[in-house]
């Protein structure tokens, strides 16, 4: 692991002094002059690699030094290659190095070699002519038949296409083509190398080629793909594999190469392909025929074929069974890929993915192989007027249910979601409705996946989901807590009593409070917005409010509850804000008992509640009695002062003629009652035991409230007043029971004071306190009738004029 | 294809202060990115180069706080693990993948795939549409052979000082950041070309 005496290296690399690294590099550049190349060069070598990378700073060597390790890189030791290679990779290219590079022969280049140049190419025109250049070595090279050293090719070519596809032609294109259909459809079906079916006596001369073997062992009828086993392989087989390895990407990224540079011939449909090929397998004559580009999805269509079915042999070792895995993946990508280009197989695709689907769907292990077929239903399930529904059930049903702990599974699966978004909500009916759970994902490993949901949440939202998804937002924490309680009562004994006992665990256990528990891990929306016994859930999950998974989770919950508000002011009409209100005045006081969270929660909930009511002022007219109600409990003065705080403040400053003409003065008054009666009540008497002073901004949005209203009723100014005289009376005095920091006092009484005299002058106070639109969202640059902007322009020209 | 593999550590170590970590190594594979971003097009090799760090950093640094919450979370204790017992650090390595966002820090959209070792973490970082158990078979691999052949498990710093290992390594199991599918045959053939190149 990672010591002091690798951290004392580091540092050494770092901090070491200019006379001293000269000195290494005389040092060094001595020992690559001399001709045996031997230990200390290796481990100078090293050393310098190390003082290179351990810095982000580049340091230049001195050119003698570059030269030398540049000859390196055509060593015969792969030890100097790999080492001149990554030295060189950590400074900057000397100039005309690489140009010196390319006139060599680059299909001669090793793979080191190759790393470098490509690391170091500038441009894109470096890609090009690198491209350009293994390209032609793959062309000639195929008469000589050493293929080994062009495997490294096709990697680079690969990178070179996912960093630059324009730097590849259409010829490119097709010589590439033609080349991975001979690799994968025709390399050689016996073992290569030191294998040998003869006995004791029989010698090398008459060794018979061995066919090569499926990973059963049984001895394979086919032509070769990566899932064939021998003693040893043949170069044809090693370009099999890396053909293999490329061609979905290949398959994906050849449109992208540029078209600008074509030869007159790219159309060669008449083309019969001449390459040397084994011809195991009978190949229909007319794919012979095919132009380039079709018969390789041909190829690469009887290749995925033929890998689903090696799937379904029993393999001997464990590598090779998650290779299988691996392999189904890919195939079912390759075949999606080709069935997108061309729809006519996807009729020809169907029944085998069907099949696949029939004999996998059952097992969850082979979950994320379900997926890519998942995907190939959805864009080509309606092509084929296949029916769906049993795939839809097991994704958003039994994976989130049962594989919620499966970190890859999530991952994959909130992929496929995020990049298949609209077509899942236009044709997939169980998306919307699947989010309790879609949300254990999150519920179970919120900092990971979270950044997913805040791509998929806004999907989420919409009129008929709003409130239950709220709920369930609000009620996360408990769901993570859930989870973890149902992945211990499946692991543990009822009679354990290991460790310390949980009374949760109890809890969930218990049939009483089963419905509880299954509510919360339901996997559908629909069977009702939340429950009534809340609270009996919170206490049964108290202890959980630690628990590092449920804090985790919990942290997240302000983030998505945000989006969730952002997005349902796009999709809710009045009827459903109405309610939403309601559901956060009740759940305010209904959480799951983490403190932090709590005053997380309450204070989304009130900016939220401002946002909702500035754009919609009839809401709090609407919604008057509810917020009455909750504004006249002094219990919430203490414990929720923020919601609280906002909720005041909506009410002094929107019940008004001027938002909605229902507001009566009776409305006002009984507002102002309720209000002034808790306003009162709180600065009348201590706190109750246990509580901490209102805070003075509760107090001052009271009064300016109770200020409002009277502004616009003017009978109740009296009444107001008489309390702020009385306030500046009782505080004369220097200390009162319900505020004791003398500062926050001082500047309560100054507000009070200042509405105090406002009140005196009510046209004033009302001017003031409920300032008609025009005044609070002034525009009077725009209007040409009013003075100002005349006599700007007025003074504009003047300005001007000299 | 992969876009970098690194070694970093992702826990505090008595090596370090704390909230300090290193990269132990790193390597990108394929040319630099910002050459054919229209962003960046203007940089000399020099700050391409101090880009790429930065980024790989930034990879370094994400890992290490997934690595820290996941283990928070799963509660489950570190085993300590001594040379030797390189099967089972990697049979007790947590695992995970961490969605790294476009234009952080890659231009494009990547996975990063990591596998915590104690207080090493092992990244791979893959395009998003790469097959992802194609590339955490690859990462098992490749860690496994990490610590068996860097003896990464004890306390020297043969990855500092032997870290072209760690590049030949790459170049026969993720060839320029290809991810192979090799069956235990090809994999086999491999493993002996590595093996005689580490007796050497």
């Amino acid at each position: 692991m990672y010591s002091h005496g690798s951290e004392s290296l580091i540092k050494q690399a770092r901090e070491i002094q200019d006379s001293e690294l000269q000195k290494f590099y005389s040092r060094l550049t001595k020992l690559l002059q001399g001709k045996e190349l031997g230990h200390e060069t290796v481990d100078s070598l090293q050393r310098l690699l190390l003082i290179l990378s351990a810095t982000k700073y580049t340091k230049t060597l001195p050119p003698e030094l570059q030269k030398r390790i540049f000859s390196l890189l055509s060593s015969s030791a792969e030890q100097l290659q790999v080492l001149s290679s990554a030295v060189l990779r950590e400074t900057l290219p000397l100039s005309g190095q690489d140009v010196n590079y390319n006139k060599e022969n680059v299909s001669l280049m090793n793979s080191h070699a190759a790393a470098l140049l490509l690391s170091q190419a500038g441009s894109r025109a470096d890609l090009s002519s690198l491209c350009a250049q293994l390209l032609r070595g793959l062309d000639g090279r195929q008469l000589e038949g050493s293929a080994h050293s062009l495997t490294h090719t096709l990697p680079i070519l690969n990178t070179i296409l996912t960093h630059s596809p324009e730097s590849l032609t259409e010829d490119h294109v097709t010589l590439l083509s033609k080349k991975l259909v001979d690799w994968l459809r025709y390399a050689s079906i016996t073992q290569g190398g030191g294998a040998s079916s003869g006995g004791f006596f029989t010698g090398p001369r008459s060794r018979q080629p061995v066919p090569i073997a499926e990973l059963d062992g049984t001895v394979s009828g086919d032509f070769f793909t990566v899932l064939c086993v021998g003693q040893g392989f043949t170069e044809d087989q090693w370009m099999n594999v890396y053909s293999f390895s490329m061609l979905r990407h290949w398959l994906l990224a050849y449109h992208s190469v540029s078209n600008g540079n074509t030869t007159a011939e790219t159309d060669d449909r008449s083309e019969v392909d001449g390459s040397v090929v084994s011809m195991v397998s009978a190949t229909s004559s007319s794919s012979r025929l095919l132009p380039p580009k079709e018969r390789l999805r041909e190829k690469a269509f009887q290749y995925c074929q033929r890998l689903i079915e090696q799937s379904d042999r029993k393999a001997h070792k464990r590598i090779d069974t998650d290779l299988q895995k691996a392999c189904l993946v890919e195939a079912v990508c390759i075949l999606d890929c080709v069935c997108e280009e061309d729809t006519s197989l996807v009729f020809r695709t169907f029944p085998c993915i069907k099949a696949l689907f029939g004999r996998l769907s059952s097992d969850l292990s082979f979950a994320r192989v379900l997926l890519p077929i998942a995907q190939f239903y959805l864009h080509h399930g309606e092509t084929a007027a296949v029916d769906c529904e049993s795939v839809w059930n097991l994704v958003f049903g039994r994976f989130p249910a049962e594989l919620f702990n499966d970190h890859f599974l999530a991952h994959e699966l909130l992929r496929f979601l995020r990049q298949n978004l609209e077509s899942l909500q236009l044709r997939v009916p169980h998306y919307t409705r699947s989010f309790p759970n879609l949300l254990k994902l999150l519920a179970w490993d919120s900092p990971a996946v979270v950044d997913d949901f805040v791509d998929l949440l806004p999907s989420l939202v919409t009129s008929g989901t709003a409130v239950e998804l709220l709920h369930t937002l609000l009620d996360l924490p408990c769901l993570s807590a859930t989870l973890v309680l149902q992945l211990r009562s499946a692991c543990l004994p009822i009679s354990d009593t290991g460790g310390r006992p949980l009374l949760s665990l109890d809890a969930f256990r218990s049939p009483s409070y089963r419905g509880l528990f299954l509510f919360l891990l339901r996997g559908e929306a629909g069977s009702g917005d939340t429950i009534d016994r809340l609270s009996t859930l919170h206490e049964l999950l108290a202890e959980a409010a630690d628990w590092p998974r449920v804090v985790q989770c919990a942290q997240t919950v302000p983030v998505l509850l945000h989006i969730f508000f952002n997005t349902v002011l796009t999709v809710a009409d009045d009827k459903l804000l109405a309610h939403l209100i309601l559901v956060m005045l009740e759940r305010s006081s209904l959480l799951l008992n983490i403190p932090k969270y709590i005053q997380e929660i309450h204070r989304v909930f009130s900016c939220h509640l401002l946002r909702l009511c500035k754009l919609h002022p009839s809401l709090v007219v609407d919604q008057s009695h509810e917020l009455l109600e909750f504004s006249g409990a002094t219990a919430n003065v203490y414990s929720k002062e923020d919601v609280y705080t906002h909720v005041v403040w909506v009410l002094g400053e929107y019940l008004s003629v001027s938002c909605d003409s229902r507001c009566s003065v009776r409305l006002i008054t009984s507002c102002f009652e309720t209000l002034e009666a808790v306003l009162f009540e709180i600065t009348s008497s201590a706190p109750p035991p246990g509580a901490l002073c209102p805070a003075p901004r509760v107090v001052t949005t009271l009064m300016s409230a109770l200020a409002k209203l009277a502004s616009r009723s003017h009978d109740l100014i009296p009444r107001v007043s008489l309390f702020l005289s009385k306030l500046k009376t009782v505080t004369r005095g220097g200390s009162v029971p319900w505020c004791t920091d003398e500062e926050d006092l001082v500047a309560i009484v100054t507000r009070g004071e200042e509405l105090w005299s406002l009140l005196k002058a009510p046209g004033v106070a009302q001017s003031v306190l409920t300032p008609p639109p025009h005044v609070t969202m002034p525009q009077w640059h725009r209007d040409t009738n009013v003075a100002t902007p005349l006599r700007l322009r007025a003074l504009t020209s003047l300005t001007q004029s000299q | 294809m992969v876009r970098c593999f690194l070694i970093h550590t992702v826990c505090p170590v008595s090596a370090l202060g704390p909230g300090e970590s290193r990269v132990l190594y790193s390597r990108v594979f394929g040319p630099d990115e910002s050459i054919v971003s229209e962003q960046n097009r203007g940089l000399n090799p020099e700050e391409r180069r101090l880009l790429q760090k930065e980024k790989v950093a930034v990879v370094a640094r994400q890992v290490r706080s997934a690595v820290s919450l996941s283990r928070e979370a799963s509660g489950r204790p570190l085993v300590e693990t001594v040379p030797g017992e390189e099967a089972l650090a990697l049979q007790e390595a947590d695992s995970g993948v961490v969605r790294l966002r476009a234009g952080d820090p890659f231009n494009e959209e990547m996975s990063a795939l990591w596998l915590g070792v104690q207080s090493l973490g092992f990244t791979l970082v893959c395009e998003s549409y790469e097959n992802l158990l194609l590339a955490e078979g690859t990462l098992r691999n490749l860690t496994r052979h990490c610590l068996e052949h860097l003896h990464m498990l004890g306390q020297g710093s043969e990855v500092l000082l032997r870290s072209s290992r760690v590049d030949t390594l790459l170049s026969r199991l993720l060839p320029h950041g290809q991810l192979l599918f090799l069956n235990h045959r090809f994999a086999q053939s491999l493993e002996k070309e590595v093996a005689a190149y580490m007796a050497k």
